[in-house]
């Protein structure tokens, strides 16, 4: 099977401390990957890396099995189709909930969609994530969980091959977390690969189809959420704490 | 933002100013209406808010500071003033006093052609958009923002100041350049051109208005406040911000270029001192005090702050920096959207009273 991102042996330093450290993980279409770490394994510096936002030392980074992503622009990525939900929620303070989706959709300086197609587009996300009767309100007033679906849904209004979502379910509460299993088990399509860097082990329990347990910048487990838990290694570095 | 048609507080403004014009208008022909003294205290103003419109819209709806802002204004500034003094020199056959004392007799090379407006026009734009461009397009590149970008700024204002108190420079240095004696072709002290020239400054800056409040209004302006508000988040979306930015920066460059070329003509002077970063600093202040991200509150603050310092100056110049220096503070610690909270704080109160007596059953 084609991988969709393909991460080969990077290595990210920040001055001297190794945050990615010989790192190599694939990540198939149509499946889930949860990757899951103790605090400064290196999971948010690997979306980073993925998105172009930070660079690394060595390694490379590849899209669909054929396009090098190493030194790709943040935009350029994103145009390719590889996208992400930052950690904290990050949306526009000065926009309204319609506006971001058709920032998302749109995806670039450069228009792709007709006007007509643009609104069709912006309907569908807004509903798919649940905030269609909030269309018109400032971002800015919107709760945090809602802001959370709104990133979720500017990130998936350009309908990405590669769905990064750094922590979604941060700060929710459990009937949130509830809606945003559901969500994330309606993204999941076979021509897309889904990474999700979660804390949250019961959601990273029900949405994930294998797991990756990063410690000190390294794979240290890759497999089933089951198993995972009854790794000692595991449950040594991680879940045991 | 709010559709053109539903912003009501935008009209008023724009109506205002337009009748501003009008009346400044009708003065020229009857001699009832504003003197030439007023009617050119007004047309400075109506420049230094168009210079404010240009700092508001990079800083107020792009996110970028400039502290230079002085620069492109100069820029604008010294250009027309050259134009007014090669338009000059074809009346008195003469070259301008500065050359004499430095024994030219003649104009330099790149002097050719500046008395024909429409070239110093497109002169003024190259230069602007050359300088402006070249920095920008560093600067943003380099992924330089925020406190850095404004002390970068500031610093090329100053380089440019002490370029310009220069005598070898060639443009007058400290004294600058003055001794504009027409402008197309009349005496530019005559009352008529003095009204003339401000009823063309607040036109001008009825279309600034407009024509900012409809980019604003546009898919681009939601870019704008996009940049503005998460520009890693835009980036990570697609979008080239480095383009998007350049091209505001740019356009922030040019309008600041016009002002300039209003203010100069009105004031019959230009010297260096328009380049310290002194009025670098007050155009930032003043959008402050209006309300920055909000284009009224750039022309209100500009308009008022400067109102104040021109009375001021006759009445108390010594006060004038405590005045400032007081508005600045108590802008920081009581009203951080400028004068646009006062406007905010009257329309909420009587509300919340009303909904007090209205409702007893609360009781």
């Amino acid at each position: 099977m084609a991988a969709a991102l393909l991460i080969d042996d990077v290595t990210v330093e920040f001055g001297s401390f190794r945050a990615i450290d010989g790192l190599s993980l694939a990540i198939d279409y149509g499946e889930v990957r949860a990757v899951i770490g103790p605090n400064g394994a290196g999971k948010t510096t690997m979306l980073d890396v993925a998105s172009g936002i930070t660079r690394a030392k060595q390694g490379r980074v590849v899209f669909d099995d054929t396009i090098d992503i190493t030194r790709s622009s943040e935009s350029d990525i994103a145009r390719a189709g590889v996208r992400r939900k930052f950690q904290k929620p990050s949306i526009f303070e000065g926009l309204d909930v319609r506006q971001h989706i058709a920032i998302g959709a749109q995806g670039g300086l450069r228009r792709i969609l007709s006007p007509y197609a643009l609104a069709q587009r912006v309907d569908d996300v807004l509903a798919e994530v649940g905030l269609a009767d909030l269309a018109l309100r400032p971002a800015s007033e919107l709760a945090h969980g809602q802001k959370q679906w709104l990133e979720i849904g500017m990130v998936l209004a350009s309908q990405p091959k590669v769905l990064m979502l750094d922590e979604p379910v941060a700060g929710l509460t459990d009937e949130e977390t509830e809606r945003t299993v559901a969500l994330v088990r309606k993204l999941r399509r076979p021509d897309r690969a889904i990474v999700v860097v979660e804390h949250d082990m019961d959601f990273v329990e029900q949405i994930a189809d294998r797991v990756t347990v990063l410690h000190e910048g390294r794979t240290l487990f890759e497999g089933s959420m089951q198993d995972a838990r009854a790794d000692a290694r595991v449950v040594d570095v991680y879940l045991g704490r | 933002m709010k559709p053109l048609a539903s912003d009501r507080p935008f009209q008023l403004l724009l109506a205002v100013v337009l009748a501003v014009a009008a009346l400044l208008a009708v003065s020229m022909v009857t001699p009832l209406g504003i003197s030439a003294y007023l009617a050119n205290a007004i047309g400075q103003l109506a420049a230094f808010a168009v210079l404010a419109l240009a700092l508001d819209l990079i800083w107020g709806y792009l996110g970028i500071l400039s502290l230079g802002h002085g620069l492109f204004f100069g820029i604008g500034g010294y250009i027309v003033a050259m134009h007014l003094l090669k338009h000059s020199s074809e009346v008195t056959g003469r070259v301008p006093d500065f050359m004499q004392f430095m024994g030219w007799s003649s104009y330099p090379f790149y002097w050719a052609g500046l008395g024909f407006f429409p070239y110093a026009l497109l002169v003024a734009a190259v230069v602007t958009i050359l300088i402006s461009g070249v920095f920008g397009y560093v600067s943003f590149r380099s992924r330089v923002d925020g406190v850095y970008f404004a002390i970068i700024t500031q610093a090329l204002v100053y380089v440019a100041m002490l370029l310009m108190f220069r005598n070898d420079t060639g443009f007058g240095g400290n004294n600058g350049m003055t001794g504009f004696l027409v402008l197309f072709g009349w005496p530019i002290g005559g009352s008529g051109v003095v009204i003339a020239m401000a009823v063309v400054s607040v036109l001008l800056l009825a279309a600034v208005l407009l024509g900012c409040r409809l980019l604003l209004g546009s898919n681009f302006g939601v870019l704008m406040i996009a940049t503005r508000d998460d520009e890693v988040r835009l980036r990570t979306l697609g979008y080239e911000t480095l383009r998007l930015k350049l091209a505001v920066w740019c356009l922030s460059a040019l309008i600041a270029a016009l002002a300039g070329m209003l203010y100069v003509p009105q004031v019959g002077i230009i010297n260096p001192r328009l380049l310290s970063p002194e009025l670098s600093l007050e155009i930032a202040v003043w959008v402050a005090i209006g309300g920055r991200g909000h284009l009224i509150g750039a022309v209100i603050g500009a308009m008022l702050v400067n109102a104040l310092k021109f009375w001021l100056s006759a009445a108390a110049p010594e006060l004038w920096p405590f005045i400032l220096s007081g508005l600045i503070v108590l802008v920081v610690l009581v009203f951080p959207n400028g004068l646009v909270d006062l406007a905010k704080l009257k329309l909420t109160r009587p509300m919340g009273i009303k909904r007090l007596a209205s409702e007893p059953e609360l009781r």
